[in-house]
């Protein structure tokens, strides 16, 4: 490749992924607000656009116009740059996700090692945005997110280790061609549902969404920023869901596999439906309390994840390295 | 005779602490309202006679029809040549209890009536829409049935009705569609002289 091509296929992707980023959390906004109001018996945004799809369009021009508030009492440069680093991993994790054979930014063959790598820079952001806030409310909520998506990164890894143990790769590729046949979520169920857990605990969604538990923490980690800088706090989180509904559908739900549609398709379809079940979970819900979710955390799910890996070991690899 | 009821604390079942049939139960509600809702969109977004999805009104483009009875802004009502219904009988200011009404008597020109209100002003800031001006009147010359309901303004003028104002036909007909916009460039141009009466009272 030529250093011309390069920097070609750069901006290529760096284009796409930043339009998939924004256009993703677009549709999001608009899918909670209607998929809630439906669930509670209301009529959700009906006024701009057709179905109101365009409101969240309107909303972002109308935080890109509001004035960038700096308090007097934040520390100034970790101020300004945790929505920054807070957002940073949403398109890198956009572009390790493969969207059907061939199709996608980049296909690593560490793939899923990255995208665990990467997702907790968005914790230091949020650490970052309550620690410089000043703020008593913004430092427990970020203290909060940090301390469960520690935890709930354990059995999530212990979760994938099985997956990865049965595909014998941590290539997205090849994960979603060993389940040709038979999707992951049917030979490892456990590994599923712990998985799926973690993923809703680690976007910092209800029920666990106590780092931004507005009923007794304002509204967390984000509760001083304002404009574009809150902006960027809520397109990372979408783009959060997006990502790890994404890795469910990769990982458990035979990816691109299915019949007669084209394969990105299939992608795309089983991953907003995996999205779907996360804002139905959401709507259903109340928030745990910081101890019960970290004694769910550490009691139920990593045992379970310990057990699964053990048990799946033996009976996929048992005795003989395939 | 003191009784004592003693209340057994239910013992939830080992299945049931789990909390498992009960998050399914919650999954099974929130799902029902989702795609019933839903399915009642599609159907009448393709024309099928479905029951309301949903009942919110729309409230700017749909109202809620309200009572005839219902007391909204006052008008003064006219007689078949125009002129206002009302004889100046002060019957409805004496029974107003905000005494936002301020009538300024007139001889009448024509002698079949021996007055007529020259000025007919209601303060609607002060109006407690008690109804009482409506059950005063002897001649069926103020009613409370515009069924005007909306009373947004920018200044307090907008709230002071002149006769003209007030005779202006609003109908049961017209209700909901009157919007104060509607009137409230009309009502900036019109020079509103408050007739203090109680000032004029203690002067004689």
């Amino acid at each position: 490749m030529s250093i011309v091509e390069i920097i070609i296929r750069l901006i290529i992707a760096f284009g796409a992924v930043f339009t998939f980023v924004a256009l993703n959390a677009l549709f999001l906004v608009w899918l909670e607000r209607k998929v809630s109001a439906l669930i509670q018996q209301r009529l959700g945004p009906t006024e701009v656009g057709p179905a109101g799809l365009l409101q969240t369009l309107a909303d972002a021009v109308k935080l890109m116009g509001k004035e960038l508030i700096t308090p007097t009492a934040v520390s100034r440069t970790v101020f300004f740059l945790a929505p920054i680093i807070a957002f940073l991993p949403a398109p890198l994790l956009v572009a390790a996700i493969p969207i059907a054979k061939g199709v996608g930014v980049s296909d690593l063959n560490v793939g899923a090692l990255y995208i665990l790598a990467i997702s907790n820079i968005a914790l230091l952001g949020i650490l970052m945005a309550g620690w410089s806030s000043n703020n008593k409310y913004s430092l427990l909520g970020a203290m909060r997110a940090v301390a469960q998506n520690i935890s709930y990164e354990i059995p999530m890894l212990l979760s994938l280790l099985a997956i990865i143990l049965m595909a014998g790769s941590m290539k997205f590729s090849d994960i979603v061609k060993a389940q040709e046949t038979v999707p992951f979520v049917l030979l490892q169920p456990v590994a599923f549902i712990i998985y799926f857990i973690c993923s809703i605990a680690e976007s910092n969604r209800t029920p666990f969404d106590i780092p931004e538990a507005e009923s007794e923490l304002v509204a967390g980690y984000h509760t001083e920023f304002t404009g574009m800088r809150f902006a960027l706090f809520f397109l990372a989180e979408y783009t959060q869901v997006f990502v790890l509904s994404a890795i469910v559908t990769l990982l458990f739900l035979g990816g691109w596999n299915g019949p007669l549609l084209p394969p990105a398709v299939w992608f795309f379809l089983k991953t907003y439906l995996v999205i779907f079940v996360v804002m139905w979970l959401r709507w259903t819900y109340p928030r745990l309390r910081s101890d019960q979710l970290m004694n769910f955390n550490w009691k139920m799910l990593l045992p379970a994840a310990i057990l699964n890996l053990l048990i799946s070991s033996v009976i996929y690899r048992g005795g003989f390295p395939g | 005779m003191i009784t004592v009821k003693v209340l057994k604390t239910v013992e939830l079942s080992a299945w049931q602490k789990t909390y498992y049939p009960e998050l399914w139960k919650g999954m099974v509600v929130t799902s029902r309202h989702f795609f019933v809702n839903l399915a009642r969109f599609a159907g009448r977004a393709v024309g099928m006679k479905t029951k309301r999805p949903i009942v919110t009104i729309q409230y700017p483009e749909e109202r809620r029809p309200i009572s005839p009875r219902w007391r909204a802004r006052h008008r003064l009502m006219q007689r078949p040549d125009g002129s206002p219904r009302c004889v100046a009988c002060m019957m409805c200011e004496t029974a107003c209890p905000d005494k936002c009404i301020y009538i300024t008597a007139g001889e009448s020109l024509d002698g079949r009536i021996e007055k007529y209100p020259v000025a007919f002003e209601i303060d609607l800031l002060r109006c407690c829409f008690c109804g009482l001006c409506v059950e005063a009147c002897p001649e069926d010359a103020i009613r409370m049935d515009t069924g005007y309901v909306e009373f947004g303004g920018y200044s307090r003028g907008e709230y002071y009705m002149d006769r003209e104002f007030l005779l202006k036909d609003l109908g049961m007909e017209d209700k909901g569609r009157t919007t104060h916009a509607q009137y409230r460039g009309e009502l900036d141009g019109v020079v509103v002289t408050r007739v203090d009466l109680l000032a004029q009272a203690k002067h004689h």
